[in-house]
Protein backbone atom coordinates (compact mmCIF):
# COMPACT_ATOMS: atom_id res chain seq x y z
CA UNK A 1 0.00 0.00 0.00
CA UNK A 2 1.48 3.50 -1.41
CA UNK A 3 -0.64 5.88 0.20
CA UNK A 4 -0.02 8.36 3.11
CA UNK A 5 -2.76 7.52 4.92
CA UNK A 6 -2.98 7.18 8.34
CA UNK A 7 -3.08 4.43 10.73
CA UNK A 8 -1.37 1.12 11.21
CA UNK A 9 -1.47 -1.34 8.37
CA UNK A 10 -2.97 -4.24 8.22
CA UNK A 11 -1.87 -7.10 5.90
CA UNK A 12 -4.52 -8.88 4.00
CA UNK A 13 -5.80 -11.70 6.32
CA UNK A 14 -4.50 -10.31 9.23
CA UNK A 15 -6.95 -10.27 11.92
CA UNK A 16 -7.64 -6.72 13.58
CA UNK A 17 -10.00 -8.01 16.48
CA UNK A 18 -10.26 -11.49 17.51
CA UNK A 19 -13.65 -12.82 18.87
CA UNK A 20 -13.51 -13.58 22.91
CA UNK A 21 -10.79 -11.41 23.45
CA UNK A 22 -11.06 -8.66 25.49
CA UNK A 23 -11.03 -5.16 23.99
CA UNK A 24 -12.05 -1.45 24.86
CA UNK A 25 -11.27 0.47 21.73
CA UNK A 26 -12.66 1.47 18.96
CA UNK A 27 -11.36 1.02 15.13
CA UNK A 28 -12.24 3.65 12.42
CA UNK A 29 -11.29 1.82 8.96
CA UNK A 30 -9.11 5.12 6.94
CA UNK A 31 -7.93 2.63 4.03
CA UNK A 32 -9.35 -0.71 2.73
CA UNK A 33 -11.65 -2.87 3.70
CA UNK A 34 -11.74 -5.66 6.44
CA UNK A 35 -14.80 -8.10 7.07
CA UNK A 36 -16.63 -9.04 10.38
CA UNK A 37 -16.83 -13.16 11.25
CA UNK A 38 -18.65 -15.03 13.38
CA UNK A 39 -16.30 -17.46 14.84
CA UNK A 40 -18.77 -19.38 17.35
CA UNK A 41 -19.89 -21.66 15.06
CA UNK A 42 -18.51 -24.50 13.65
CA UNK A 43 -18.23 -23.05 10.47
CA UNK A 44 -16.79 -19.33 10.43
CA UNK A 45 -20.16 -16.61 8.91
CA UNK A 46 -19.28 -13.66 7.42
CA UNK A 47 -21.29 -10.88 8.93
CA UNK A 48 -20.27 -7.84 6.91
CA UNK A 49 -17.54 -5.83 4.92
CA UNK A 50 -16.97 -2.21 6.34
CA UNK A 51 -15.11 0.29 3.94
CA UNK A 52 -12.75 3.76 4.50
CA UNK A 53 -14.47 5.54 7.31
CA UNK A 54 -16.61 2.84 9.13
CA UNK A 55 -15.79 1.73 12.19
CA UNK A 56 -16.28 -1.11 14.66
CA UNK A 57 -14.76 -2.37 17.83
CA UNK A 58 -17.48 0.28 19.10
CA UNK A 59 -19.18 -2.35 22.02
CA UNK A 60 -15.99 -2.69 23.39
CA UNK A 61 -16.03 1.34 24.37
CA UNK A 62 -19.71 0.72 25.88
CA UNK A 63 -18.90 -2.49 27.52
CA UNK A 64 -17.05 -4.83 29.63
CA UNK A 65 -16.91 -7.79 27.34
CA UNK A 66 -14.98 -9.82 24.83
CA UNK A 67 -15.24 -8.82 21.35
CA UNK A 68 -18.13 -10.60 19.81
CA UNK A 69 -16.88 -11.37 16.38
CA UNK A 70 -13.63 -11.16 14.91
CA UNK A 71 -12.16 -8.66 12.05
CA UNK A 72 -10.05 -9.27 9.36
CA UNK A 73 -8.35 -6.84 7.03
CA UNK A 74 -9.51 -8.18 3.16
CA UNK A 75 -6.65 -7.15 1.31
CA UNK A 76 -4.17 -4.09 3.03
CA UNK A 77 -5.97 -1.97 5.16
CA UNK A 78 -4.96 1.30 7.37
CA UNK A 79 -6.67 1.33 10.52
CA UNK A 80 -6.54 3.86 13.42
CA UNK A 81 -7.24 2.97 16.92
CA UNK A 82 -9.56 5.41 19.46
CA UNK A 83 -8.48 4.83 22.93
CA UNK A 84 -11.08 4.65 25.47
CA UNK A 85 -9.98 6.69 27.63
CA UNK A 86 -9.57 9.75 24.59
CA UNK A 87 -13.26 9.11 23.83
CA UNK A 88 -14.73 9.45 26.56
CA UNK A 89 -12.74 12.89 27.80
CA UNK A 90 -13.76 13.93 24.18
CA UNK A 91 -17.36 13.35 24.31
CA UNK A 92 -17.57 14.55 28.01
CA UNK A 93 -16.73 18.00 26.74
CA UNK A 94 -18.55 17.73 23.09
CA UNK A 95 -21.52 14.71 23.24
CA UNK A 96 -21.72 16.07 19.67
CA UNK A 97 -18.93 13.62 18.92
CA UNK A 98 -21.17 10.47 19.47
CA UNK A 99 -24.02 11.59 17.13
CA UNK A 100 -22.33 9.38 14.26
CA UNK A 101 -21.46 6.70 16.59
CA UNK A 102 -25.47 6.47 17.33
CA UNK A 103 -26.44 6.95 14.44
CA UNK A 104 -24.62 3.76 12.62
CA UNK A 105 -25.27 1.47 16.09
CA UNK A 106 -28.68 2.47 14.98
CA UNK A 107 -28.41 1.48 11.72
CA UNK A 108 -26.51 -1.68 12.61
CA UNK A 109 -29.70 -2.55 14.78
CA UNK A 110 -32.09 -1.98 11.59
CA UNK A 111 -30.03 -4.16 9.42
CA UNK A 112 -29.70 -7.31 12.05
CA UNK A 113 -33.53 -6.85 12.48
CA UNK A 114 -34.35 -7.13 8.70
CA UNK A 115 -32.00 -10.08 8.63
CA UNK A 116 -34.10 -11.64 11.55
CA UNK A 117 -37.22 -10.89 10.33
CA UNK A 118 -36.21 -12.78 6.62
CA UNK A 119 -35.40 -15.85 8.60
CA UNK A 120 -38.55 -16.27 10.14
CA UNK B 1 -30.90 41.83 27.10
CA UNK B 2 -30.96 38.01 27.99
CA UNK B 3 -33.50 37.17 25.14
CA UNK B 4 -32.28 34.40 22.57
CA UNK B 5 -32.50 35.15 18.93
CA UNK B 6 -33.23 31.68 17.43
CA UNK B 7 -32.25 30.75 13.76
CA UNK B 8 -35.30 29.31 11.83
CA UNK B 9 -35.79 27.92 8.57
CA UNK B 10 -34.54 29.67 5.89
CA UNK B 11 -31.82 31.52 8.04
CA UNK B 12 -28.75 32.71 6.00
CA UNK B 13 -24.99 32.18 8.06
CA UNK B 14 -22.34 34.03 6.44
CA UNK B 15 -18.75 32.45 7.59
CA UNK B 16 -15.91 35.14 6.55
CA UNK B 17 -12.49 32.96 5.88
CA UNK B 18 -12.24 29.03 4.92
CA UNK B 19 -9.58 28.27 7.06
CA UNK B 20 -10.06 24.94 9.57
CA UNK B 21 -12.30 26.96 11.84
CA UNK B 22 -14.59 28.45 8.94
CA UNK B 23 -14.67 25.46 7.20
CA UNK B 24 -15.26 23.38 10.22
CA UNK B 25 -17.89 25.68 11.46
CA UNK B 26 -20.03 25.46 7.81
CA UNK B 27 -19.76 21.50 7.94
CA UNK B 28 -20.83 21.23 11.72
CA UNK B 29 -23.54 23.75 11.55
CA UNK B 30 -24.96 22.10 8.01
CA UNK B 31 -24.32 19.28 10.01
CA UNK B 32 -26.28 19.73 13.46
CA UNK B 33 -29.19 21.88 11.37
CA UNK B 34 -30.01 17.90 9.05
CA UNK B 35 -29.69 16.38 12.00
CA UNK B 36 -32.22 18.79 13.37
CA UNK B 37 -34.25 19.46 10.49
CA UNK B 38 -33.32 22.97 10.18
CA UNK B 39 -33.42 24.05 6.45
CA UNK B 40 -30.83 26.98 6.60
CA UNK B 41 -28.55 28.85 4.33
CA UNK B 42 -24.31 28.66 4.56
CA UNK B 43 -21.88 31.39 2.56
CA UNK B 44 -18.27 30.64 3.01
CA UNK B 45 -16.27 34.45 1.85
CA UNK B 46 -12.70 33.40 1.30
CA UNK B 47 -10.36 35.64 0.25
CA UNK B 48 -7.91 33.15 -0.92
CA UNK B 49 -7.61 30.38 -3.91
CA UNK B 50 -5.77 27.50 -1.89
CA UNK B 51 -5.02 25.96 -4.95
CA UNK B 52 -1.93 28.00 -5.99
CA UNK B 53 1.32 27.80 -4.35
CA UNK B 54 3.13 29.78 -2.21
CA UNK B 55 1.91 32.68 -0.35
CA UNK B 56 -1.11 33.34 -2.23
CA UNK B 57 -2.55 30.14 -1.26
CA UNK B 58 -0.99 29.41 2.41
CA UNK B 59 -2.13 29.71 5.41
CA UNK B 60 1.00 29.92 7.14
CA UNK B 61 1.47 27.10 9.74
CA UNK B 62 3.71 24.25 10.42
CA UNK B 63 0.83 22.12 9.03
CA UNK B 64 1.03 19.52 11.42
CA UNK B 65 -2.46 17.85 12.12
CA UNK B 66 -2.30 16.64 16.18
CA UNK B 67 -3.23 13.45 16.73
CA UNK B 68 -6.00 14.68 19.22
CA UNK B 69 -7.68 16.16 16.35
CA UNK B 70 -7.06 13.47 14.08
CA UNK B 71 -8.89 11.05 16.29
CA UNK B 72 -11.68 13.12 16.68
CA UNK B 73 -12.53 13.40 13.12
CA UNK B 74 -11.99 9.80 12.61
CA UNK B 75 -14.75 9.46 15.10
CA UNK B 76 -16.39 12.03 12.89
CA UNK B 77 -16.15 10.30 9.41
CA UNK B 78 -13.85 12.74 8.43
CA UNK B 79 -10.99 10.58 6.98
CA UNK B 80 -8.13 13.16 5.83
CA UNK B 81 -7.20 11.95 2.24
CA UNK B 82 -3.71 10.34 1.38
CA UNK B 83 -3.23 13.14 -1.25
CA UNK B 84 -3.38 15.83 1.38
CA UNK B 85 -1.28 14.25 3.68
CA UNK B 86 1.87 14.86 3.01
CA UNK B 87 3.36 12.06 5.46
CA UNK B 88 2.56 10.36 8.22
CA UNK B 89 4.62 10.92 11.38
CA UNK B 90 6.30 8.13 13.61
CA UNK B 91 7.94 9.51 16.17
CA UNK B 92 9.17 13.29 17.10
CA UNK B 93 13.53 13.29 17.24
CA UNK B 94 14.18 15.57 20.47
CA UNK B 95 17.72 16.93 19.80
CA UNK B 96 19.44 19.08 22.53
CA UNK B 97 22.86 20.49 22.88
CA UNK B 98 23.98 17.23 24.80
CA UNK B 99 22.46 14.99 22.08
CA UNK B 100 19.41 13.68 20.43
CA UNK B 101 16.84 10.67 21.38
CA UNK B 102 14.13 9.15 19.41
CA UNK B 103 10.24 9.58 21.09
CA UNK B 104 8.07 6.75 19.66
CA UNK B 105 4.30 7.27 18.87
CA UNK B 106 2.50 5.36 22.16
CA UNK B 107 1.04 3.34 20.04
CA UNK B 108 2.76 1.20 16.71
CA UNK B 109 0.47 3.71 14.93
CA UNK B 110 0.78 6.77 12.55
CA UNK B 111 -1.61 9.62 13.98
CA UNK B 112 -0.39 12.60 13.15
CA UNK B 113 -0.35 13.98 9.51
CA UNK B 114 2.05 16.70 8.25
CA UNK B 115 0.42 18.81 5.10
CA UNK B 116 0.25 22.18 3.53
CA UNK B 117 -2.02 24.48 4.38
CA UNK B 118 -2.38 25.82 0.31
CA UNK B 119 -1.10 23.89 -2.65
CA UNK B 120 2.55 24.03 -1.03
CA UNK B 121 6.05 25.87 -1.23
CA UNK B 122 6.31 28.52 -3.77
CA UNK B 123 7.45 26.70 -6.86
CA UNK B 124 6.38 23.16 -6.18
CA UNK B 125 5.53 20.47 -8.70
CA UNK B 126 3.87 17.65 -7.10
CA UNK B 127 0.47 18.49 -8.51
CA UNK B 128 -0.73 15.17 -7.53
CA UNK B 129 -0.76 16.90 -3.76
CA UNK B 130 -3.48 18.54 -2.65
CA UNK B 131 -4.25 21.72 -0.21
CA UNK B 132 -5.60 20.88 3.31
CA UNK B 133 -7.67 24.16 3.85
CA UNK B 134 -8.73 23.28 0.22
CA UNK B 135 -10.08 20.02 1.32
CA UNK B 136 -11.90 21.06 4.35
CA UNK B 137 -13.20 23.69 2.27
CA UNK B 138 -14.95 21.51 -0.11
CA UNK B 139 -16.07 18.68 2.70
CA UNK B 140 -17.98 22.14 4.15
CA UNK B 141 -19.33 22.37 0.12
CA UNK B 142 -20.45 18.86 0.08
CA UNK B 143 -22.39 19.39 3.03
CA UNK B 144 -24.20 22.34 1.18
CA UNK B 145 -22.40 25.51 1.85
CA UNK B 146 -21.98 27.53 -0.90
CA UNK B 147 -18.15 28.91 -1.38
CA UNK B 148 -17.88 32.41 -2.42
CA UNK B 149 -14.55 34.11 -3.50
CA UNK B 150 -13.75 37.64 -2.19
CA UNK B 151 -12.73 39.58 0.08
CA UNK B 152 -15.18 40.75 2.75
CA UNK B 153 -14.66 44.68 3.08
CA UNK B 154 -17.38 46.26 4.90
CA UNK B 155 -19.97 45.11 7.60
CA UNK B 156 -23.23 46.57 8.50
CA UNK B 157 -25.59 45.88 11.31
CA UNK B 158 -29.70 46.77 10.71
CA UNK B 159 -31.95 45.42 12.97
CA UNK B 160 -32.62 42.04 11.85
CA UNK B 161 -29.27 40.94 10.46
CA UNK B 162 -25.80 42.06 9.49
CA UNK B 163 -24.69 43.62 5.98
CA UNK B 164 -22.02 41.97 4.28
CA UNK B 165 -20.32 43.80 1.20
CA UNK B 166 -17.40 41.92 -0.43
CA UNK B 167 -14.60 43.63 -2.95
CA UNK B 168 -16.24 42.32 -5.98
CA UNK B 169 -19.61 44.44 -5.32
CA UNK B 170 -21.11 40.92 -3.34
CA UNK B 171 -23.49 42.70 -0.77
CA UNK B 172 -26.10 40.33 0.98
CA UNK B 173 -27.68 40.46 4.75
CA UNK B 174 -27.00 37.43 6.92
CA UNK B 175 -28.93 36.06 10.25
CA UNK B 176 -25.38 35.73 11.55
CA UNK B 177 -22.26 36.53 10.54
CA UNK B 178 -19.42 33.82 12.14
CA UNK B 179 -15.81 35.77 11.62
CA UNK B 180 -13.30 32.87 11.00
CA UNK B 181 -10.64 35.58 9.71
CA UNK B 182 -7.27 34.09 11.23
CA UNK B 183 -5.09 36.91 12.82
CA UNK B 184 -6.13 39.45 9.52
CA UNK B 185 -5.99 42.90 11.84
CA UNK B 186 -8.00 44.65 9.02
CA UNK B 187 -11.05 42.56 9.29
CA UNK B 188 -10.78 42.61 13.09
CA UNK B 189 -12.18 46.42 12.57
CA UNK B 190 -15.07 45.02 10.60
CA UNK B 191 -15.77 43.44 13.31
CA UNK B 192 -15.49 46.11 15.45
CA UNK B 193 -17.28 48.35 13.68
CA UNK B 194 -20.04 45.69 14.58
CA UNK B 195 -19.38 45.14 17.86
CA UNK B 196 -17.26 47.93 19.14
CA UNK B 197 -16.12 45.86 22.67
CA UNK B 198 -14.60 43.24 20.76
CA UNK B 199 -10.48 43.09 21.38
CA UNK B 200 -8.79 40.88 19.28
CA UNK B 201 -6.25 38.70 20.23
CA UNK B 202 -2.52 38.98 21.35
CA UNK B 203 0.04 37.90 18.69
CA UNK B 204 3.53 37.64 18.54
CA UNK B 205 5.87 36.73 15.56
CA UNK B 206 7.21 33.38 14.49
CA UNK B 207 8.95 31.83 11.55
CA UNK B 208 8.48 29.50 9.24
CA UNK B 209 11.00 28.29 6.34
CA UNK B 210 10.94 25.16 3.71
CA UNK B 211 13.89 23.43 2.52
CA UNK B 212 13.38 21.49 -0.85
CA UNK B 213 15.19 18.44 -0.38
CA UNK B 214 13.57 15.94 -2.07
CA UNK B 215 12.21 12.64 -0.99
CA UNK B 216 15.68 10.83 -1.15
CA UNK B 217 17.21 13.21 0.97
CA UNK B 218 14.14 13.16 3.32
CA UNK B 219 13.89 9.51 3.57
CA UNK B 220 17.73 9.61 4.39
CA UNK B 221 18.10 12.25 7.01
CA UNK B 222 14.63 12.86 8.44
CA UNK B 223 12.80 9.90 8.52
CA UNK B 224 9.06 10.33 9.34
CA UNK B 225 10.02 11.79 12.12
CA UNK B 226 9.31 15.41 13.49
CA UNK B 227 12.73 16.98 14.74
CA UNK B 228 11.69 18.91 17.66
CA UNK B 229 14.83 21.56 19.09
CA UNK B 230 15.08 22.41 22.98
CA UNK B 231 18.51 24.90 22.26
CA UNK B 232 19.81 27.43 24.55
CA UNK B 233 18.95 30.13 21.95
CA UNK B 234 16.75 33.72 22.75
CA UNK B 235 13.45 34.09 22.01
CA UNK B 236 13.09 30.65 20.65
CA UNK B 237 10.73 28.45 22.85
CA UNK B 238 10.76 26.01 20.19
CA UNK B 239 12.15 25.02 16.97
CA UNK B 240 11.38 21.95 14.83
CA UNK B 241 11.77 20.02 11.35
CA UNK B 242 8.72 18.47 9.80
CA UNK B 243 9.24 16.43 7.29
CA UNK B 244 6.85 16.94 4.33
CA UNK B 245 7.03 14.58 0.98
CA UNK B 246 9.86 16.60 -0.63
CA UNK B 247 10.15 19.32 1.59
CA UNK B 248 11.12 19.94 5.28
CA UNK B 249 9.21 22.81 7.03
CA UNK B 250 11.24 24.70 9.73
CA UNK B 251 8.90 25.94 12.82
CA UNK B 252 10.53 28.75 14.96
CA UNK B 253 8.10 29.79 18.22
CA UNK B 254 8.82 31.95 20.46
CA UNK B 255 8.80 35.96 21.17
CA UNK B 256 9.44 38.50 18.24
CA UNK B 257 11.21 35.62 16.02
CA UNK B 258 13.61 38.19 13.44
CA UNK B 259 16.09 37.23 11.21
CA UNK B 260 19.50 37.06 13.41
CA UNK B 261 17.20 34.59 15.47
CA UNK B 262 16.51 32.63 12.73
CA UNK B 263 20.04 32.56 11.50
CA UNK B 264 21.50 31.32 14.51
CA UNK B 265 19.26 28.27 14.79
CA UNK B 266 20.00 27.37 11.45
CA UNK B 267 23.92 27.61 12.60
CA UNK B 268 23.43 26.23 15.58
CA UNK B 269 25.07 22.60 15.60
CA UNK B 270 22.17 20.21 16.73
CA UNK B 271 20.29 21.75 13.79
CA UNK B 272 23.29 21.89 11.26
CA UNK B 273 23.61 17.83 11.13
CA UNK B 274 20.33 16.84 11.13
CA UNK B 275 20.84 18.35 7.20
CA UNK B 276 23.81 16.77 4.46
CA UNK B 277 27.14 18.33 5.21
CA UNK B 278 27.57 20.00 2.09
CA UNK B 279 24.87 21.70 0.80
CA UNK B 280 23.91 25.65 1.82
CA UNK B 281 20.44 25.79 3.27
CA UNK B 282 20.34 29.38 1.08
CA UNK B 283 19.92 27.46 -2.02
CA UNK B 284 17.19 24.94 -0.90
CA UNK B 285 14.84 27.72 0.56
CA UNK B 286 11.72 28.56 -1.93
CA UNK B 287 9.78 29.80 0.69
CA UNK B 288 9.91 32.16 3.86
CA UNK B 289 7.62 34.12 6.27
CA UNK B 290 7.64 35.76 9.95
CA UNK B 291 3.48 34.78 10.34
CA UNK B 292 1.78 36.27 14.12
CA UNK B 293 0.53 33.64 16.33
CA UNK B 294 -2.37 33.84 18.86
CA UNK B 295 -0.96 34.31 21.99
CA UNK B 296 -3.51 35.51 24.12
CA UNK B 297 -7.62 35.15 23.37
CA UNK B 298 -9.56 37.87 22.28
CA UNK B 299 -12.35 39.56 24.57
CA UNK B 300 -15.80 39.79 23.80
CA UNK B 301 -15.67 37.74 20.59
CA UNK B 302 -19.28 37.90 20.06
CA UNK B 303 -22.71 39.89 20.07
CA UNK B 304 -26.18 39.59 18.54
CA UNK B 305 -25.76 37.78 15.41
CA UNK B 306 -21.90 37.62 15.37
CA UNK B 307 -19.00 35.43 16.81
CA UNK B 308 -15.30 34.87 16.17
CA UNK B 309 -13.90 31.62 15.80
CA UNK B 310 -10.57 30.05 15.58
CA UNK B 311 -7.96 32.07 15.48
CA UNK B 312 -9.67 35.16 16.11
CA UNK B 313 -11.15 33.86 19.31
CA UNK B 314 -8.70 31.75 21.41
CA UNK B 315 -6.28 29.40 20.67
CA UNK B 316 -4.21 26.52 22.29
CA UNK B 317 -0.87 28.37 22.92
CA UNK B 318 2.20 27.42 20.57
CA UNK B 319 0.24 23.96 19.62
CA UNK B 320 -2.54 22.73 18.02
CA UNK B 321 -4.20 25.48 16.65
CA UNK B 322 -5.90 23.55 14.22
CA UNK B 323 -7.35 21.44 17.07
CA UNK B 324 -8.48 24.47 18.83
CA UNK B 325 -9.93 25.88 15.74
CA UNK B 326 -12.21 22.89 15.32
CA UNK B 327 -13.40 23.44 19.07
CA UNK B 328 -14.20 26.59 19.08
CA UNK B 329 -15.72 26.64 15.60
CA UNK B 330 -17.76 23.23 16.49
CA UNK B 331 -19.12 24.75 20.17
CA UNK B 332 -20.31 28.05 18.29
CA UNK B 333 -22.02 25.73 15.34
CA UNK B 334 -23.74 24.20 18.61
CA UNK B 335 -24.55 27.12 19.83
CA UNK B 336 -25.87 28.70 16.59
CA UNK B 337 -28.42 25.52 15.76
CA UNK B 338 -29.49 24.50 19.05
CA UNK B 339 -29.49 27.33 21.21
CA UNK B 340 -29.68 30.44 19.47
CA UNK B 341 -27.45 33.46 18.11
CA UNK B 342 -27.61 36.46 20.28
CA UNK B 343 -25.11 38.01 22.91
CA UNK B 344 -26.53 36.22 25.65
CA UNK B 345 -26.97 32.33 23.63
CA UNK B 346 -23.00 32.84 22.96
CA UNK B 347 -21.95 34.21 26.41
CA UNK B 348 -23.52 30.97 27.84
CA UNK B 349 -22.83 27.93 25.88
CA UNK B 350 -19.96 29.29 23.58
CA UNK B 351 -17.67 31.65 25.82
CA UNK B 352 -17.18 28.59 28.77
CA UNK B 353 -15.23 26.65 25.90
CA UNK B 354 -13.03 29.79 24.87
CA UNK B 355 -12.82 30.50 28.39
CA UNK B 356 -11.15 26.54 29.31
CA UNK B 357 -8.79 27.08 26.14
CA UNK B 358 -7.49 30.53 28.16
CA UNK B 359 -7.31 28.81 31.33
CA UNK B 360 -5.38 26.00 29.76
CA UNK B 361 -3.10 28.04 28.02
CA UNK B 362 -2.17 29.90 31.64
CA UNK B 363 -0.69 26.42 32.82
CA UNK B 364 0.70 26.19 29.31
CA UNK B 365 2.95 29.46 30.11
CA UNK B 366 3.75 27.85 32.70
CA UNK B 367 4.89 25.09 31.17
CA UNK B 368 7.23 26.49 28.24
CA UNK B 369 8.67 28.76 31.31
CA UNK B 370 9.29 25.48 32.62
CA UNK B 371 10.80 24.46 28.99
CA UNK B 372 13.12 27.82 28.94
CA UNK B 373 14.96 27.02 32.58
CA UNK B 374 15.43 23.77 31.05
CA UNK B 375 16.50 24.76 27.72
CA UNK B 376 19.10 27.15 29.98
CA UNK B 377 20.57 24.75 32.00
CA UNK B 378 23.02 22.04 30.48
CA UNK B 379 22.96 19.78 33.66
CA UNK B 380 18.82 19.41 33.15
CA UNK B 381 18.89 19.02 29.81
CA UNK B 382 21.51 15.94 30.37
CA UNK B 383 19.62 14.48 32.75
CA UNK B 384 16.27 14.61 30.76
CA UNK B 385 17.87 13.22 28.00
CA UNK B 386 19.15 9.96 29.82
CA UNK B 387 15.68 9.55 30.98
CA UNK B 388 14.36 9.23 27.78
CA UNK B 389 16.58 7.32 26.72
CA UNK B 390 16.31 4.98 29.30
CA UNK B 391 12.58 5.45 29.29
CA UNK B 392 12.52 4.11 25.55
CA UNK B 393 13.45 0.70 26.25
CA UNK B 394 10.86 0.37 28.48
CA UNK B 395 7.01 -1.27 28.61
CA UNK B 396 5.28 1.64 26.72
CA UNK B 397 2.92 2.52 30.61
CA UNK B 398 6.22 3.33 32.18
CA UNK B 399 7.24 5.86 29.99
CA UNK B 400 6.41 8.84 32.11
CA UNK B 401 8.84 11.77 30.62
CA UNK B 402 8.29 10.64 27.40
CA UNK B 403 4.71 10.82 27.13
CA UNK B 404 4.84 14.07 29.19
CA UNK B 405 7.32 15.07 26.02
CA UNK B 406 5.09 13.61 23.41
CA UNK B 407 1.56 15.41 24.27
CA UNK B 408 3.94 18.57 25.01
CA UNK B 409 5.71 18.36 21.32
CA UNK B 410 2.36 17.20 19.51
CA UNK B 411 -0.09 19.56 21.03
CA UNK B 412 -2.61 16.67 21.63
CA UNK B 413 -3.74 17.06 25.23
CA UNK B 414 -4.48 20.33 27.05
CA UNK B 415 -1.47 21.70 29.04
CA UNK B 416 -3.72 20.99 32.60
CA UNK B 417 -3.11 17.20 31.75
CA UNK B 418 0.44 17.47 31.30
CA UNK B 419 0.55 19.72 33.87
CA UNK B 420 -0.43 16.67 36.40
CA UNK B 421 1.31 14.13 34.78
CA UNK B 422 4.34 15.99 35.41
CA UNK B 423 3.60 15.85 39.24
CA UNK B 424 4.04 12.32 39.26
CA UNK B 425 6.16 11.31 41.74
CA UNK B 426 8.17 8.49 40.26
CA UNK B 427 9.12 11.17 37.00
CA UNK B 428 10.41 13.45 39.39
CA UNK B 429 12.28 11.28 41.27
CA UNK B 430 13.63 9.56 37.66
CA UNK B 431 14.50 13.33 36.48
CA UNK B 432 16.59 13.85 39.99
CA UNK B 433 17.81 10.63 39.78
CA UNK B 434 18.70 10.60 36.11
CA UNK B 435 20.53 14.84 36.50
CA UNK B 436 22.69 13.54 39.79
CA UNK B 437 23.57 10.28 37.98
CA UNK B 438 24.97 12.70 34.68
CA UNK B 439 26.45 14.97 37.03
CA UNK B 440 28.47 12.33 38.77
CA UNK B 441 29.47 10.27 35.41
CA UNK B 442 30.16 14.11 34.20
CA UNK B 443 32.73 15.24 36.98
CA UNK B 444 34.38 11.53 36.97
CA UNK B 445 34.90 11.74 33.16
CA UNK B 446 36.48 14.86 33.44
C1 LIG C 1 4.46 29.45 12.75
C2 LIG C 1 3.16 28.78 13.00
C3 LIG C 1 3.11 27.39 13.01
C4 LIG C 1 1.91 26.75 13.27
N1 LIG C 1 1.88 25.40 13.23
C5 LIG C 1 0.74 24.75 13.46
C6 LIG C 1 0.68 23.33 13.35
O1 LIG C 1 1.65 22.68 12.99
N2 LIG C 1 -0.49 22.71 13.63
C7 LIG C 1 -1.60 23.41 14.01
O2 LIG C 1 -2.61 22.78 14.30
N3 LIG C 1 -1.58 24.76 14.07
C8 LIG C 1 -0.45 25.44 13.81
N4 LIG C 1 -0.43 26.81 13.83
C9 LIG C 1 -1.66 27.53 14.16
C10 LIG C 1 -2.64 27.52 12.98
O3 LIG C 1 -2.02 28.01 11.83
C11 LIG C 1 -3.87 28.36 13.29
O4 LIG C 1 -4.31 28.11 14.59
C12 LIG C 1 -5.01 28.06 12.31
O5 LIG C 1 -4.63 28.40 11.03
C13 LIG C 1 -6.27 28.81 12.71
O6 LIG C 1 -7.25 28.63 11.74
P1 LIG C 1 -8.34 29.76 11.42
O7 LIG C 1 -9.27 29.17 10.47
O8 LIG C 1 -8.84 30.32 12.70
O9 LIG C 1 -7.50 30.96 10.76
P2 LIG C 1 -6.68 30.99 9.38
O10 LIG C 1 -6.14 29.68 9.08
O11 LIG C 1 -5.75 32.13 9.52
O12 LIG C 1 -7.79 31.33 8.28
C14 LIG C 1 -8.36 32.62 8.19
C15 LIG C 1 -8.91 32.80 6.79
O13 LIG C 1 -9.71 33.96 6.74
C16 LIG C 1 -9.50 34.58 5.48
N5 LIG C 1 -9.88 36.00 5.61
C17 LIG C 1 -9.41 36.92 6.48
N6 LIG C 1 -10.02 38.11 6.28
C18 LIG C 1 -10.91 37.93 5.26
C19 LIG C 1 -11.83 38.78 4.60
N7 LIG C 1 -11.98 40.06 4.93
N8 LIG C 1 -12.59 38.27 3.60
C20 LIG C 1 -12.46 36.95 3.22
N9 LIG C 1 -11.59 36.11 3.81
C21 LIG C 1 -10.83 36.59 4.83
C22 LIG C 1 -8.01 34.38 5.21
O14 LIG C 1 -7.73 34.51 3.83
C23 LIG C 1 -7.81 32.97 5.75
O15 LIG C 1 -7.97 31.99 4.74
C24 LIG C 1 0.74 27.50 13.55
C25 LIG C 1 0.79 28.90 13.51
C26 LIG C 1 1.98 29.53 13.23
C27 LIG C 1 2.01 31.01 13.18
Amino acid sequence: MKSNKLGRLYQNGEEVIKQGEMGDCLYVIQEGVVEVIDESGEKEIKLAELGESEFFGEMGLFEKDVRSCTVRAKGDAKIMTIDKRNFYKTIQKDPSLAYRLLEKMSNRLRETNKKLRNKE
Amino acid sequence: MNKSIELKDGSQIAVIGGGPAGSFFAYFALDFAERYGMDIGVDIIEGKDFNCAGPTGCNHCGGIVSESLIQSLSTEGIILPSNVIRRGIESYTMHLEQGSTVIETPLNEQRIASMFRGLGPRGIKDNEQLSFDNYLMELSHQKGATLISGRVTETKKTPDGIVLKTKDGFEKKYDLVVGAVGLNARTFKLFQQINPSFVPPKTTKTHICEFHLGKDMINEYFGNSMHVFLLNLPNIKFGALIPKGNYVTMVLLGSDINKEIVAAFLESEPVRSCFPEDIDLNDYMPCQCYPSINILGAKSAFDDRMILIGDSASSKLYKNGIGAAYITAKAAARTAIFEGVSKHDFKKHYQPVCNELDRDNIIGKFIFLVTTVIQKSPILKKGLLRMVVKEQKKEKNKRYMSSVLWDTFTGSAPYTDIFKRTLNPILIKNLIGNTFSGLIIGTKSK
